[in-house]
């Protein structure tokens, strides 16, 4: 199983390495929403410094949002998706496959570089810190959950917009403990309680998304 | 012995009933040609039996086990090429292959692969992208993998289409080959095409 796991990851890396435009365009998004807001709104560095954490949270929810169709749509429409579903091999680990590629391929870039982007919005030191904390628990949850909106709406028309009302309700309480942690930083309290609930996000939605994200596979191939 | 059965089995698309009543059963060795105009439900058929579409009434049966609602051996010992390719464009001819071939037989030897490609002569392509390949050249790609397949139930969808003269008796070839060794295929198809089998059955599903 492991080794299959390991197969599925290769593949779908290799895709993504050959069309490296895809993670890039995700990147660039999540950069340019995440430098309106100053546009928009009042520039004032403590203006500033009381929106980040939302802002740049919800930046990176509607970036990894973008990519959810990608996940599973060209296996789709190539029939690739069809012998995966019939093949001898556990379509729920072919899946989870799925999702640690979507995560190190339109997630992982936005953790990494909201470091950056947390200083222009002028987070420094422990707050910056844990934002990138709350960034890399939070989204492999935001892909996981993400992919059960993908297999739901695959092959339906408009599914882009679709799958964000499916699953951007889903992903509040992400949001919530996500951006509430690097608050509670700010204010100099203490985060425990929300990387906690985090990691409990992520290890619920563990469990069910491959299961689910398969059964809405099937349905869709039918 | 292996053998296929299938009882009663209807199909609805949509709203239209496609077949009712439809029985039959393949045995060791034996050929099955599915007929019928577009739109008859061939290819349903053929997905119904794949294990990808439920049935609205009836039952497949593997070796008396149904096969419907999941069948580990089933899934091993079938194997489903529908029209659709299921080929990557960004990846070359023996990375797509080895990953379709470790899907369906969990085992993906470097050697196996080349010999599948050159037995649809497309050797000297190995390691380019299918994306650069024609249509007929995807079709043979997709087609190799019966080369690799251990499976005894073929399940071929409209093979011969876009194949040309040569390459549709290389194809004609390896099913007499794999009848021969005892397996069994079910194939829709418009052309006529002269595949030598102990027992041939024809099926024709009329609207």
């Amino acid at each position: 199983m492991i080794a299959f796991l390991i197969e599925v990851v290769r593949r779908d890396l290799l895709l993504a390495v050959r069309r490296p435009a895809d993670a890039g365009t995700v990147l660039i998004f999540f950069v340019v929403v995440a430098s309106l807001f100053p546009l928009a709104g009042n520039p004032d560095p403590v203006v500033l410094g009381n929106i980040a954490p939302g802002v740049l949270w919800v930046s990176a929810l509607l970036a990894c949002l973008l990519s959810l169709p990608r996940i599973f749509s060209g296996d789709y429409a190539d029939g690739s998706l069809e012998q995966m579903v019939i093949a001898p091999q556990p379509l729920s680990v072919l899946v989870l496959g799925k999702i640690v590629v979507h995560w190190l391929i339109s997630a992982l870039p936005l953790v990494l570089l909201a470091p950056v982007l947390g200083l222009q919005y002028g987070l420094q030191g422990e707050p910056l810190f844990v934002l990138v904390l709350s960034l890399l628990l939070g989204t492999p949850t935001l892909s996981l959950i993400g992919a059960i909106g993908a297999a739901l709406t695959l092959g339906s028309r408009g599914g882009g917009v679709l799958v964000s009302v499916l699953v951007l309700p889903l992903y509040i309480p992400v949001l919530i403990f996500g951006a509430g942690a690097v608050v509670a930083s700010q204010a100099g309290l203490e985060v425990q309680a929300y990387v906690m609930l985090l990691v409990a996000c992520f290890l619920l939605s563990l469990v069910v998304a491959p299961w689910a994200t398969s059964i809405a596979l099937r349905i869709a191939l039918e | 012995m292996s053998q296929l059965t299938v009882n009663n089995l209807a199909c609805v698309r949509g709203d239209r009933l496609l077949f009712k009543n439809m029985s039959f059963a393949l045995s060791a060795g034996e050929l099955l040609y599915v007929r019928g105009e577009n739109g008859a439900g061939k290819s349903s058929l053929l997905r119904i039996l794949s294990g990808m579409l439920i049935p609205e009434q009836g039952s497949v049966l593997w070796d008396g086990r149904d096969v419907i609602n999941g069948n580990e051996q089933y899934r091993l010992d079938s194997l489903f090429i529908s029209h659709l390719n299921g080929l990557k464009d960004d990846l070359t001819l023996v990375e797509n292959l080895r990953f379709s071939s470790y899907l369906a037989t969990q085992s993906s030897q470097a050697s196996q692969i080349s010999d599948a490609l050159g037995a649809v002569k497309l050797e000297a392509y190995a390691h380019e992208r299918v994306g650069s390949l024609s249509q007929g050249q995807r079709r043979r790609i997709s087609l190799a993998r019966l080369w690799l397949s251990r499976a005894r139930l073929w399940l071929l969808d409209e093979p011969f289409s876009a194949l040309d003269v040569a390459s549709v008796d290389l194809l004609a070839k390896r099913l007499q080959q794999h009848l021969q060794d005892g397996g069994m295929a079910i194939l829709t198809t418009h052309q006529h095409v002269d595949i030598q089998a102990a027992v041939v059955h024809e099926l024709k599903i009329a609207r």
